[in-house]
């Protein structure tokens, strides 16, 4: 069976008056089904790129990219995106924010309503689903985005640097339960972030870039010993350090 | 509610004290004002033939009241203020659109609408009086031509600075350019539409009274030119403090409506 996401080859370079950037050169890789793949790679070189790509907000300059073995335009996988903001909108109630994929789409009905009040239940927003995004905290608010996200009922998420604009503390727990939420919806997802202990503690395979132009640099699978794997769990992880300085001896060995 | 402190309690009755203070002096300076004005006028240090006086304002307007006349000047110059003013929204408003739809456009277009942005609209009124005749539809579109390109142009401004990665979400969301006006870039410049139209209020009245000076036969400005000439000035002060009134009204009404918005925003 083909795997879910396949990239090859893709390179994208922007244009403007002040010439053009190459921000992504000879990419390939590919996803199967139910993984969680993490980007990592500095600042700038190209990851929110990647994902632009990925959804098809962006064409590649060249390569391909396959959804199910077929190419991205006739491929039918939905797939869901998540920015690094949450960007809720305060004119709108948290219910009528996260439905704004579906009302966009014209599919509210019954099921898919269903659903978003299903989730709101689960991942504890019911009660705020007529408040206004300032009402919650940043925490609930990543949670509201994500599940504007998962209504649409994605086949791949892509998540941007979902947890950057969130202090440290908070950013471990919300992490936690994302993560948590991915696992439970079984989604195939690519997180995205310039945090590589937030990548090896979420992933399946760390993908390493490299400065601009994006290159990969470096596949490393990830693997820890443990029945329910949580993220927090991972980091305190013995596996988790080795990973860590492999990785980060990678990221530093040709700057 | 939680129990407020003793120094925060003796700050919140400062600040009230300041505030009633405030309001009281607004009134009394209003009253000062009043008192002087006609004291002046009935010791004869000022003319009250030129500079009128409180209650020659008072008798012109009961006695305009009483013959009816006052309500077709302030009628005519109201109605045509307000027609000018929901016109020039909505005909931004739709300006605006077309302008974001069309980025080549408003590129060709952003030269001419600086230029006529900042040109003396007043030198516009006699134009049009010449072109379109001395009626009331002339005086609208005096009223218009003075708020318009104003409104167009910071309208459009509001647009374009809406957060593009608000625009991405929406298509990430499998939106069209459609939804990102609809769900995105209209509701967001909600706040800029309610200032311009608080702009645009006092603007349309300058317009109208400037084609009434030169194209009417009825209205406070059109009352204010005639009174000058054949020296009634009582008339001309009257309509002045009629327009005031007027203007103070109309920009209230737009700050209630302001008021209810933000609530929902
Ligand atoms: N619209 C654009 N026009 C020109 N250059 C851009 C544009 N967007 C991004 N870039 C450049 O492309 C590079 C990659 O950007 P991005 O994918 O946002 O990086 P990352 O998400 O890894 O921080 C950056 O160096 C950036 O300056
Ligand atoms: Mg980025």
């Amino acid at each position: 069976m083909d795997p879910l996401l396949t990239l090859s080859h893709i390179s994208y370079s922007y244009h403007d008056l002040n010439g053009e950037t190459t921000a992504l050169s000879d990419i390939s890789f590919s996803l199967e089904e139910g993984r969680f793949l993490a980007i990592v790679g500095p600042s700038g070189c190209g990851k929110s790129t990647l994902l632009s790509l990925i959804c098809g907000l962006l064409e590649p300059s060249e390569g391909e990219i396959a959804l199910n073995g077929l190419p991205l335009k006739q491929a039918s996988a939905n797939i869901g995106y998540m920015l690094q903001k949450d960007h809720l909108f305060e004119w709108r109630t948290i219910y009528s924010n996260v439905t704004l994929g579906l009302e966009i789409q014209h599919r509210l009905n019954e099921h898919t309503r269903k659903n978003v009040d299903d989730m709101l239940e689960t991942y504890g927003l019911s009660s705020f689903r007529d408040s206004r995004p300032s009402q919650l905290s940043g925490g609930m608010r990543q949670r509201a985005a994500l599940i504007r996200t998962l209504a649409l009922e994605p086949d791949l998420l892509l998540l941007d640097e979902p947890f950057s604009a969130l202090d440290y503390q908070t950013r471990l727990s919300v992490c936690d339960d994302i993560f948590g939420i991915i696992k439970k919806e079984q989604k195939t997802a690519i997180l995205v972030t310039h945090d590589l202990s937030e990548a090896i503690s979420m992933a399946d395979e760390v993908l390493v870039l490299s400065r601009r132009p994006g290159r990969v640099q470096k596949k490393q699978p990830i693997h820890f010993e443990m029945e329910e794997r949580t993220p927090l769990r991972c980091r305190n992880a013995p596996e988790f350090k080795d990973y860590f300085n492999l990785i980060w001896k990678e990221l530093n060995s040709n700057v | 509610m939680s129990e407020i402190s003793l120094a925060q309690q003796s700050f919140l009755e400062e600040k009230k004290r300041q505030r009633n203070w405030v309001r009281a002096a607004r009134i009394l300076l209003f009253l000062l004002f009043l008192v002087l004005w006609e004291g002046a006028a009935r010791t004869h240090l000022i003319d009250a033939f030129i500079f009128s006086s409180p209650s020659r304002v008072y008798n012109t307007f009961v006695g305009m009241l009483l013959d009816k006349s006052i309500f077709l000047h302030v009628g005519s110059t109201l109605m045509e203020t307000l027609v000018s003013f929901l016109l020039v929204i909505l005909l931004s408003l739709l300006a605006a659109v077309l302008l974001w739809l069309c980025p080549l456009l408003s590129k060709v277009l952003d030269p001419y609408l600086v230029i006529l942005n900042s040109l003396p609209k007043s030198a516009l009124a006699p134009l049009l009086i010449v072109w379109l005749g001395a009626n009331q539809k002339t005086i609208v579109v005096a009223g218009m031509s003075v708020a318009i390109f104003g409104s167009i142009l910071t309208i459009y401004t509001g647009f374009s600075q809406v957060d593009t990665e608000k625009i991405k979400l929406i298509y990430t969301l499998g939106g069209t350019r459609r939804d990102v006006l609809g769900k995105v870039v209209l509701p967001s410049s909600v706040p800029i539409l309610l200032n311009t139209m608080k702009v645009n209020i006092g603007l349309c009245l300058v317009g109208v009274v400037i084609g009434e000076f030169i194209g009417s036969r009825q209205g406070l400005g059109y009352l204010i030119i005639y009174g000058s000439q054949v020296f009634k000035l009582d008339w001309v002060i009257m309509s002045i403090v009629l327009l005031c009134i007027m203007a103070l009204v109309l920009y209230s009404l737009l700050q209630v409506l302001e008021r209810r918005c933000q609530r929902h925003v």
